[in-house]
C-alpha cells in the first residue's frame, strides 16, 4: 500500500489497481465543516482532472478531482448521513471515493508524504 | 489563505489576529471569515448565546442641513430614498434604500435621527459611490463620512444582559431605538438592531476606543467573536437582503419585497408622495404589483442551492421561472436555505419549484421570510 498526494490537496491510498481517495487535513482545515458530500456513481469512467465528487461547506461548493484516470468503484455512503466526518477524520473514515486505476503509470507524477508536506509549507 | 497587503484594516485588526481570525478580502478590507470554532458553531452560538461582530468596514456618514435644522436634512434625504425620514423621531432608526431613476437599488442603508443631524450606515462596497451620490444631490447639506469610527454588532438572546451590565439604559431600548450609552468610558451611539434576526445592538464608537471596548465585551464569558461567514448564514435564515446578491441596481424595492420600508407618507396620496429617484416606477408597482418577487426558498435534501441557480416550474427544467440570489446551508434549520426572485404566478408561499443543481433538479418550495423567526424586542 502506497500513499500519494496531489497539488489539489487530495490523497490516494493505492493497493494493487485500486485507490481510495480523500482530501488532506490541510484541505479539510481550509474548507471548514462540511454539510454535504456527493460522489459520482459507481461505474463512472473519469479522466485525471475530472470531478469525482463535490463537497460543500456552509459557504461554498468545491469539486474533488480524479488524480488519475480510472473508474469509480464506490462512494463513501456514510458521508450522506454525516458529511462532517470528512472534516474530523479526512485521512481515515472521511475517505470520499474508491477508484480503479486504468493507467497506474500516472501515479509517478504524484507526490509522496514528504513532498506534499514541503508543498503545503 | 494570505491577504493582500493593499487591503484596508479595521480598528480591530489586531484583535482578529489575536483571536485566530481567518482573514479574507471583503469589500477592500481584510475581514475575519471565521475564528477557530468555524461558521456552523459560530452561527449556532449567536442563536443561543451572544456574538460580537466587527462591522467597521461599513460606511458611517453624518448629514447636517446647512440651515442647522435637522428637518431640512430629513427633507433633503427624502429626495434620495423612499422612506419617511421627516417622520423619523429623534433617537429612532429606519431601514431604507438609495434608488436610481429606474427604481433600482443603489444601496440599502440605515438612517438614525439625532437631535441635530442624521447618521447613515451604508454598505462597505458602496460607500464611496454613496458618498458621491449624496455630495451631488444634497447641496443644502453637509455630508461628512465618519472615517474615524468603528462599528460593532452584539447579537443574540444574551445581548441585553451583557450590554446592560455596562450601561443599564441598554435594557430600556426597544427594537430600532437609538441611545447614547457609555461602555467602559467610551461614549457610543447604540441602536437596538442587527443583521442576524436575533435581538441585539449595533454600537458605533470612536476608532480609538474600539479595541478596548471589544476586549471588555469579550471579558464576558458568554461573548464570542463571530466572523462574516456566520453573519451571512444568519442574515440569510433571517430573510435579510445582501446588497449585490439579493438586491442591486436592477431590482426595485417592491420586487425585493421591501415595500414595508416605504411608509404611507411617501406613497401615492401621502403627504410627501414620491420625490425620490424612480418614484414613478416604484409607486406604480406598489399599486399594480410586480412581475417577479423575492421569496424564501427551502430546497429538499442536504445539498445547498446557491447564488445563480435557475428555478423552474417543474422537473422538466424547461420553464424557467426564477433564479436563486443567495443560498447556503442553514445551521439553525440544519437544511439548505435560499432566497431568490420568482415570477409572480409562482411566488406564492408553498409553491413547489425545481432548482437546477449540477444538471439535475432539486425540489424546492417557496417559503415565507424569514426562514427562521425573528426575535427582535419590539
Amino acid at each position: 500500500m502506497t500513499l500519494y498526494f496531489t497539488s489539489e490537496h487530495e490523497w490516494l491510498r493505492v493497493d494493487g489497481d485500486t485507490a481510495v481517495v480523500g482530501i488532506t487535513q490541510h484541505a479539510a482545515d481550509e474548507l471548514g465543516e462540511l454539510v454535504f458530500v456527493e460522489t459520482k456513481s459507481a461505474g463512472t469512467q473519469v479522466k485525471a482532472g475530472e470531478a469525482v465528487a463535490v463537497v460543500e461547506s456552509v459557504k461554498a461548493a468545491s469539486d474533488i478531482y480524479a488524480p488519475v484516470d480510472g473508474e469509480i468503484v464506490e462512494g463513501n455512503a456514510a458521508l450522506a448521513d454525516d458529511p462532517s466526518t470528512v472534516s474530523s477524520d479526512p485521512q481515515g473514515a472521511g475517505w470520499i471515493v474508491k477508484f480503479r486505476l486504468s493507467n497506474p503509470a500516472q501515479l509517478e507524477g504524484l507526490m509522496d508524504a514528504a513532498a506534499y508536506a514541503a508543498f503545503v509549507g | 489563505m494570505g491577504t493582500d497587503s493593499s487591503l484596508l484594516h479595521t480598528p480591530l485588526h489586531t484583535l482578529h489576529q489575536d483571536f485566530g481570525g481567518k482573514m479574507v478580502p471583503f469589500a477592500g478590507y481584510a475581514m475575519p471569515l471565521q475564528y477557530a470554532d468555524g461558521i456552523m458553531a459560530e452561527h449556532r452560538y449567536v442563536r443561543e448565546q451572544v456574538g460580537l461582530f466587527d462591522v467597521s468596514h461599513m460606511g458611517q456618514v453624518r448629514i447636517r442641513a446647512r440651515s442647522g435644522n435637522v428637518e431640512d436634512a430629513a427633507r433633503a434625504l427624502e429626495r434620495l430614498v423612499p422612506a419617511d425620514i421627516v417622520g423619523l423621531k429623534t433617537n429612532r432608526q429606519r431601514y431604507t434604500q438609495f434608488t436610481n431613476t429606474s427604481g433600482g437599488i443603489l444601496d440599502d442603508l440605515m438612517v438614525i435621527a439625532q437631535e441635530d443631524c442624521l447618521l447613515l450606515v451604508v454598505n462597505a462596497a458602496c460607500k464611496q459611490a454613496d458618498f458621491a451620490h449624496m455630495q451631488d444631490n444634497l447641496a443644502d447639506c453637509l455630508v461628512e463620512p465618519l472615517e474615524d469610527r468603528a462599528l460593532l454588532a452584539l447579537q443574540g438572546p444574551l445581548a441585553q444582559d451583557v450590554l446592560s451590565s455596562f450601561d443599564a439604559d441598554a435594557a430600556t431600548m426597544r427594537f430600532m431605538d437609538v441611545c447614547m450609552l457609555e461602555i467602559d468610558g467610551a461614549r457610543c451611539i447604540v441602536s437596538r438592531s442587527g443583521y442576524t434576526g436575533e435581538d441585539g445592538y449595533e454600537i458605533s464608537l470612536s476608532a480609538k476606543d474600539a479595541d478596548r471596548v471589544a476586549r471588555q465585551l469579550l471579558q464576558h464569558q458568554q461573548v464570542k467573536l463571530i466572523g462574516l461567514g456566520a453573519r451571512d448564514s444568519l442574515r440569510l435564515e433571517a430573510g435579510l437582503c445582501l446588497y449585490g446578491s439579493d438586491i442591486d441596481e436592477t431590482t426595485t424595492p417592491v420586487e425585493a419585497a421591501l415595500e414595508w420600508s416605504i411608509q404611507k407618507s411617501r406613497r401615492t396620496g401621502g403627504a410627501r408622495a414620491g420625490g425620490f429617484p424612480g418614484a414613478d416606477i416604484i409607486l406604480e408597482q406598489l399599486e399594480k404589483g410586480v412581475t417577479r418577487r423575492r421569496v424564501g426558498l427551502l430546497p429538499t435534501g442536504r445539498a445547498p442551492v446557491r447564488h445563480g441557480a435557475p428555478l423552474y416550474a417543474d422537473a422538466a427544467l424547461a420553464d424557467k421561472v426564477g433564479e436563486v440570489t443567495s443560498g447556503a446551508f442553514g445551521p439553525t434549520l440544519e437544511a439548505p436555505v435560499a432566497m431568490g426572485y420568482v415570477a409572480t404566478p409562482h411566488a406564492g408561499v408553498g409553491t413547489e419549484l425545481v432548482a437546477e443543481l449540477r444538471g439535475r433538479g432539486v425540489a424546492t418550495r417557496v417559503a415565507a421570510l424569514p426562514l427562521v423567526p425573528a426575535r427582535f424586542r419590539r
